[in-house]
């Protein structure tokens, strides 16, 4: 129909001219072609008429949603005419024969242009998936190495997310917190690169280990684990401006492998630190996969950092001595059995750090750390709207390795919907305190609230 | 030498892993198939149709599976980095899982508006499209439409026809062995179609409750009437004050027969149906759900048998 009325409005405005172009002085008597000129005049306002009427009746249909590019088709079943008033399209004159409509071209691959409020809604389409992410903690009981807030809205992650153009999308997340703002994330991912390549630009969290890569609210707990305070730079971990590269490789069947490398700026929280413009610090990152079974995945990663850090800022020696080199291995065994995927899962998995810390001793002597850390969870999802979890912490610091805190945590995450949470930790540890340099016990309750507004991009697996 | 010192202490690991990559040469296919992944096993198996032996599909999505709730599962880059096409339910049905999966595919045939990206939701006839504000206080609904279109045997033709346009598009050379295949297709679909019809017409404007709101096609095509969701609101749980409502709707109209989508848990349908002397039937609503169920047509085979007994069962 919106074809026909299309071509008819063509075909219309292409006889305008000719009409108008008719020589009057082929007429003969000048009465006959006054005739003719009035006649042919009515003509011409009638067809505007139609033309108009055409017009609006072409964007009322432009406006309507059906089945749009295949709506000219008109592909019918025979049989949806045989009970009326049970079609749910009514049928058309005379539906095109299969042989026309193989040979009309493709539709074109545009966006759907849905409108939901009048023409000026229309810019909104090219706006950015916004999301907003609220994360309100609680904590009550006793911690006087690490004391949380009472209560806090701990984080207001803002996120947008589009598509920049057919080379690239973008990524940024800001975080809102107690303490300011942050942009915890802002990149720009190419993903047309020959070569299989796939790069990413701009703020971001290193792929150094799978607890590193996850934004604070996608965390199966309310806490990060021990080790990320002690040897990973605390709740940013390794979060700085860069360059990544990752690309898949060969592996052997059925196994997925993919590597990384990354070269960012140098200041990371507390782990590294660039003094100087050359101080990169880089990060790589081997990973592979394998479905055990349609239900059951194993999920191996091997990391590697290296950069400056900040102790011999302000001392005799030569700053760039100093170096941090980060090792980490990972690895996750999940269970979603698929026809019960939003009841029944499992996940474990456990992560290992090792940092070795060039600093100065207290007797002012050049000296490495060599401390270790690591965290072992599990979550298992009891039914659609409860999980129970629990984690195992240990970590050297990372500026005395001889000084071990450990720990250990239960939680409990009830889901209303898939857009919140609510959940309840228990943490406990068994923590070094540098004021009292005696070790001390911290019992605590957590709880957080966590919800999601707007169109928040899903996280990578 | 100031720069050669830099590269060498701080770039080495960097270095050393990129030459890793860089050696890798990318693998090329030998087969001329058009390699296409699909979403859902409906989208594999309507490309199956036309496509026929000048096509090898694959499925991301089981049959048995909830289409919200896919993992992005790395292995599926494997397949995703060598497809011609990517075929696309749409309407944000698959937002929670592909878009990741797409961007880290590497492949720029299929990104979203390349030539190889397909959303089958552009040819199909969509319903319940929300007017006027849209909140999540109506539970998970698609601002863009019901994405479960494929259920309506006129949308599986369309969206074929769209399927033929496009693989005629990028094999010029096959065009007509991708229309004759729609031809027949189509011819094929019309007299399933009259079966189906005529085995549901004594069931005309009979009244079903649903588990998730998966059936607006199914039944608007062939006129069932759809009066009750198990879910309170489309992706929330059942509640206890929402199913006693719903027993209580069932009971005064008299409604017997409640639609569950395999993927979910029979404990409230049975429960319902318990008060209300009613039937728990297991429809499918995709290709791949049962084992039997391996086409198009088998879909709506099992599913008219299904009902067409619960109904006879529940008179």
């Amino acid at each position: 129909m919106k074809r026909f009325a299309l071509s008819f409005i063509l075909l219309s405005i292409s006889t305008l001219p000719a009409l108008a172009q008719e020589p009057p002085a082929a007429k003969p008597a000048a009465v006959t072609s006054d005739a003719r000129i009035q006649s042919l005049e009515e003509q011409v306002r009638v067809l505007v008429e139609q033309v108009s009427q055409l017009r609006a009746e072409v964007r009322t249909l432009r406006d309507t949603k059906g089945p749009d590019s295949a709506g000219e088709n008109k592909v019918v079943l025979a049989s949806s005419r045989i009970e009326a008033g049970m079609l749910p399209s009514a049928p058309e004159p005379a539906p095109q024969p299969i042989v026309a409509l193989a040979a009309t071209p493709a539709p074109a691959q545009v966006a759907q242009t849905q409108t939901y409020g009048g023409a000026t809604s229309n810019a909104k389409l090219l706006n950015p998936d916004i999301s907003m992410i609220g994360d309100f903690i609680g904590t009550a009981g006793r911690n006087t190495v690490s004391p949380g807030k009472a209560l806090e809205l701990h984080e207001s992650e803002v996120g947008m997310q589009a598509i920049i153009d057919p080379y690239a999308r973008a990524d940024v997340f800001i975080s809102f917190g107690e303490e300011g703002v942050n942009v915890e994330e802002g990149y720009l991912t190419f993903t047309s690169l020959p070569a299989g390549l796939l790069m990413k630009v701009g703020k971001m969290r290193a792929e150094f280990g799978k607890v590193n890569t996850i934004h604070n609210h996608a965390l199966a707990y309310i806490d990060r684990p021990l080790v990320t305070n002690n040897l990973i730079g605390g709740e940013d971990g390794i979060d700085d401006a860069g360059i990544s590269l990752t690309r898949f490789l060969p592996a052997p069947k059925n196994w997925f492998a993919e590597g990384t490398a990354q070269v960012y700026r140098g200041d990371s929280s507390d782990v590294f630190s660039s003094n100087r413009r050359q101080d990169v610090s880089v990060v790589g990152h081997l990973r592979a996969y394998r479905d055990l079974t349609e239900s059951t995945n194993i999920d191996l990663g091997v990391s590697y950092a290296r950069g400056h850090n900040n102790a011999g800022i302000n001392t005799t020696f030569d700053p760039e001595n100093f170096t941090t080199n980060l090792y980490g291995a990972d690895a996750t065994l999940r269970w979603k059995p698929l026809r019960r995927a939003i009841y029944k899962s499992f996940l474990f998995r456990t992560e290992l750090f090792w940092s070795n810390r060039d600093q100065l001793s207290p007797l002012n002597v050049f000296q490495t750390q060599h401390a270790f850390g690591l965290y072992s969870s599990a979550e298992y999802r009891l039914n659609r709207r409860w999980t129970l979890g629990g984690r195992f912490d240990r970590s050297g610091h990372a500026t005395n390795a001889n000084l071990t805190d450990t720990g250990f945590s239960g939680i409990l995450t009830y889901w209303p919907s898939e857009f919140s949470q609510i959940r309840t930790q228990y943490r406990y540890g068994h923590l070094w305190d540098d004021k009292t340099l005696r070790y001390t016990d911290a019992n605590e309750i957590l709880f957080q609230f966590l919800f999601v507004m707007g169109a928040h991009g899903a996280h990578p697996f | 030498m100031f720069l050669a010192k830099l590269i060498q202490k701080s770039l080495a690991a960097a270095l050393s892993l990129a030459l890793v990559l860089a050696i890798c040469a990318p693998v090329t296919r030998a087969d001329s198939k058009i390699q296409i992944m699909t979403a859902t096993t409906d989208l594999a198996a309507l490309a199956e149709e036309i496509g026929g032996d000048k096509v090898q599909v694959e499925s991301i999505a089981r049959g048995y599976q909830d289409p919200h709730f896919v993992e992005a599962k790395p292995s599926f880059l494997l397949k995703l980095r060598h497809a011609d096409l990517l075929i696309v339910v749409g309407l944000e049905l698959e937002i929670g899982w592909l878009p990741p999966l797409i961007t880290q595919s590497t492949n720029p045939k299929i990104q979203v508006g390349a030539p190889g990206y397909f959303d089958a939701s552009r040819f199909a006839k969509i319903l319940e499209i929300p007017t006027g504000a849209v909140t999540r206080a109506e539970g998970d609904v698609h601002p863009q439409g019901n994405p479960h279109y494929w259920l309506d045997p006129e949308n599986g033709l369309r969206i074929a026809k769209g399927i033929a346009d496009k693989l005629s598009q990028m094999r010029p050379g096959d065009a007509a062995y991708f229309a004759q295949r729609y031809t027949a297709f189509e011819q094929k679909l019309k007299q399933a179609d009259q079966q189906w019809m005529a085995q549901m017409k004594p069931y005309g404007g009979r009244k079903i409750v649903t588990y998730h709101r998966s059936w607006p096609n199914f039944a608007e095509h062939f006129g069932l009437n759809v009066v009750g969701y198990v879910e309170p609101r489309p992706g929330i749980p059942p509640s206890p004050q929402h199913t006693v409502e719903l027993i209580g709707q069932m009971k005064r109209d008299g409604i017997k027969v409640i639609c569950v989508e395999p993927y979910f848990d029979l404990k409230t349908p049975n429960a319902v149906a318990r008060d209300t002397s009613g039937k728990v039937l297991v429809l499918m609503p995709s290709v791949g759900g049962e084992k039997e169920i391996t086409d198009y047509f088998k879909l709506f085979d099992y599913d008219i048998a299904k009902l067409k007994q619960a109904f006879d069962e529940t008179k």
